[in-house]
């Protein structure tokens, strides 16, 4: 058993808890370090698809997770990165200013669509990101001058200073090293006033404003910082595939980026990665099945968005938090060894509480 | 003229996002969930149709009685099996489990061998009919819709207004803790919701199948009935209905007048622009909180 024994406020504040995370985390870097030469080539160039889902789920995080806004229409703000990125990049500019220009632009429509949070809320607010989601993907797919629309548009792959990251490995650590500054920088905002608000405004809005917490602004940063993170997601993605076309950013690409921060464990930053794996593997795993499953089964098309809906189903009536909460309940156990009881963590019973007079 | 023509045929459009937003709107106002299986079920009840119909040859009123009848038991029994355990879990929580079932009926239905990937066309008798009123032509499809649109509304409103039952439900949806207080069995009023609700998603599925026709992605036209809820009020039934027209009218409106590509975006630049004017829709509650 470990006792965390708090002797100062700012003890509240630090990032590694204590020393045994410092060691675990210490030993996960490491990992990522050497993946390159731990693992195929190809198993490398999911790692990068991890790394850029979770940072996307890393901002959605702060959106849904912490803050309680839900938005149904973050494709587009990747696409609005992606498309960004593809153009500056394309025009000769380098590659760490594209980058910043692709994020900001990114936040600022992720502040244009905060806009309407500051008066709706809940189901209102789902539908008008999606809503948001929707011109934006058809505005893609018109504007053919710059997009390329339907046909699509190639990218080319990241350089910097002339030297171009073509092997899978390189382009790796430049996922890997982006998706660290991100997540360090998250941390350190839900550790700062902001992410203290964030979670204020979460559990109650009401509250929050009586504390003095200033709604409108809180919102509209929650929105352009994941914006932002969304938008420098999405700069990496138009490198990963080397090529966009409207159909990559729609509705479903942004009800399956909810769904990985949900599987993922909301409210939780780790729960942002652990998202990204599932549902960067969960291909994987299918193909793995079919081996085992009836060929009309296997070969179906709809294996896929099935088991997904189920798994979801799953987790959300036994483990509504996510692949995180059962890490957690799994830490837990070992953490108060031999005491830990199953009636730990179970959920109380609940009776509905109305949402409308929120 | 062709003005008339455009606002029928807007009308009639209106008519299936209103019943579409009719189902939106029933689950909401008794459980306070939003359902996104909503145009999922529309396609199952649509396919149920279809089967009865077109596979075994049944004829058209008893195939639509059997969408509807297994559709409503359909809906009751997902309420029971998935929606119940959760009750009184945060409102996001049930709005992923709606997706996830929509994601499963989608899936499901895909892989079904020899139709889950075909399209097929509802070849009801009425089909390719027109009645031309005074230079006007009017397709009776639409008619029909238009007219079974207008029957089921008021069969909800004599349900809502003048049973027991339909009572019970305006009691669990003002306040549900209260109606518990009162005797008023929740849990069960809340399974005959979906049922209806159901049962109203698989007529739309019928309404809407001779027009266009039925294939697994045909649910998607739920997301344009969403617009329709949110503009006509959330928590209301005429609403719904009256967003859907506004909807309709718009989109077909933009069709005509606006370039190519408004068309599909209009119902998302209403909504938006509706949020902007009036955030609780046309006929929403204002509410607020008292601390």
């Amino acid at each position: 058993m470990r006792f965390i024994f708090k002797t100062h406020y700012d003890q509240d504040l630090v990032l590694f808890k204590h020393a045994g995370a410092r060691w675990s985390y210490g030993a996960l870097a490491l990992i990522l370090l050497l993946a390159p030469w731990l693992l195929s080539e190809y198993l490398l160039s999911q790692l990068a698809f991890i790394c850029i889902y979770g940072i996307i789920g890393l901002g959605l995080m702060l959106l849904s997770g912490y803050t309680g806004q839900v938005s149904l229409g973050h494709a587009a703000f990747l696409a609005v990165g992606a498309y960004t990125h593809a153009l500056l990049v394309g025009a000769g500019w380098p590659f760490v200013l594209s980058l910043a220009v692709a994020g900001t632009l990114s936040a600022a429509a992720g502040v244009i669509v905060g806009l309407p949070a500051l008066r709706v809320k809940g189901i209102y607010l789902a539908i008008a990101t999606m809503a948001f989601g929707f011109i934006v993907e058809e505005i893609l797919a018109r504007w053919e001058s710059v997009t390329g629309g339907n046909s699509g548009k190639q990218v080319g792959p990241p350089e910097f200073f002339g030297y171009k990251l073509v092997s899978t490995a390189e382009f790796y650590y430049l996922c890997l090293v982006i998706a660290v500054l991100a997540t360090l920088g998250v941390l350190n905002l839900l550790r700062s006033p902001t992410g203290r608000a964030w979670v204020a405004i979460r559990d109650s809005e009401v509250s929050a404003q009586s504390m003095g917490i200033s709604l409108a602004r809180y919102k509209t940063i929650a929105f352009a910082v994941s914006a932002f993170l969304a938008g420098i997601a999405g700069a990496l993605y138009a490198h990963k595939l080397r090529f966009l076309s409207p159909d990559q950013f729609t509705i479903i690409q942004s009800i399956e980026l909810l769904l990985m921060i949900v599987i993922g464990g909301l409210g939780s930053v780790h729960g942002a990665f652990f998202g990204a794996a599932f549902l960067i593997s969960l291909p994987q795993a299918i193909v793995w099945l079919r081996d085992y499953l009836p060929d009309s089964v296997a070969n179906a098309t709809g294996l896929q968005p099935t088991v997904f809906g189920l798994i979801l189903i799953v987790f959300i009536l036994y483990e509504p938090f996510g692949i995180y909460g059962r890490w957690f309940k799994l830490r837990t156990y070992f953490q108060l060894f031999p005491f830990y009881r199953r009636g730990l963590f179970r959920r109380q019973r609940a009776f509905q509480k109305s949402e409308r007079l929120k | 003229m062709q003005l008339l023509q455009i606002l029928l045929s807007g009308i009639a459009q209106g008519c299936i996002y209103g019943l579409i937003a009719l189902g939106f709107v029933l689950i909401y106002k008794a459980t306070e969930t939003v359902n996104f299986a909503q145009g999922e079920l529309m396609m199952l009840g649509a396919f149920i149709g279809l089967l009865a119909f077109a596979g075994w040859g049944w004829p058209l009123a008893a195939a639509v009685l059997l969408a509807v009848v297994v559709m409503a038991l359909a809906g009751v029994a997902v309420e029971r099996a998935v929606l119940r355990p959760i009750l009184g879990q945060p409102a996001f929580a049930i709005v992923m489990v709606t997706i996830g079932l929509g994601f499963v009926a989608r899936g499901a239905v895909t892989m079904v061998p020899n139709v889950g990937t075909e399209t097929f066309a509802l070849e009801v008798p009425y089909r390719f009919s027109t009645v031309n009123a005074g230079g006007v032509v009017i397709g009776v499809a639409q008619i029909v819709v238009i007219a079974v649109t207008a029957l089921l509304c008021a069969v909800l409103y004599a349900l809502f207004r003048y049973t027991r039952i339909g009572v019970a439900m305006q009691a669990s949806s003002q306040n549900q803790l209260a109606a518990y207080y009162m005797g008023i069995p929740v849990k069960r009023l809340n399974g005959i919701v979906w049922g209806l609700s159901a049962a109203v998603a698989a007529v739309a599925g019928l309404l809407l199948a001779p027009i266009t026709f039925v294939h697994v992605n045909m649910g998607f036209i739920g997301l344009k009935a969403f617009p329709a809820a949110v503009v006509g009020g959330f928590g209301s039934l005429p609403g719904a209905i009256v967003g859907g027209l506004v909807i309709g009218l718009a989109e077909s409106l933009a069709g005509f007048y606006l370039p190519e590509g408004f068309k599909d975006i209009a119902p998302y630049v209403v909504v938006l622009v509706m949020l902007w004017l009036k955030p609780n829709g046309l006929f929403g509650e204002t509410a607020r909180k008292k601390v």
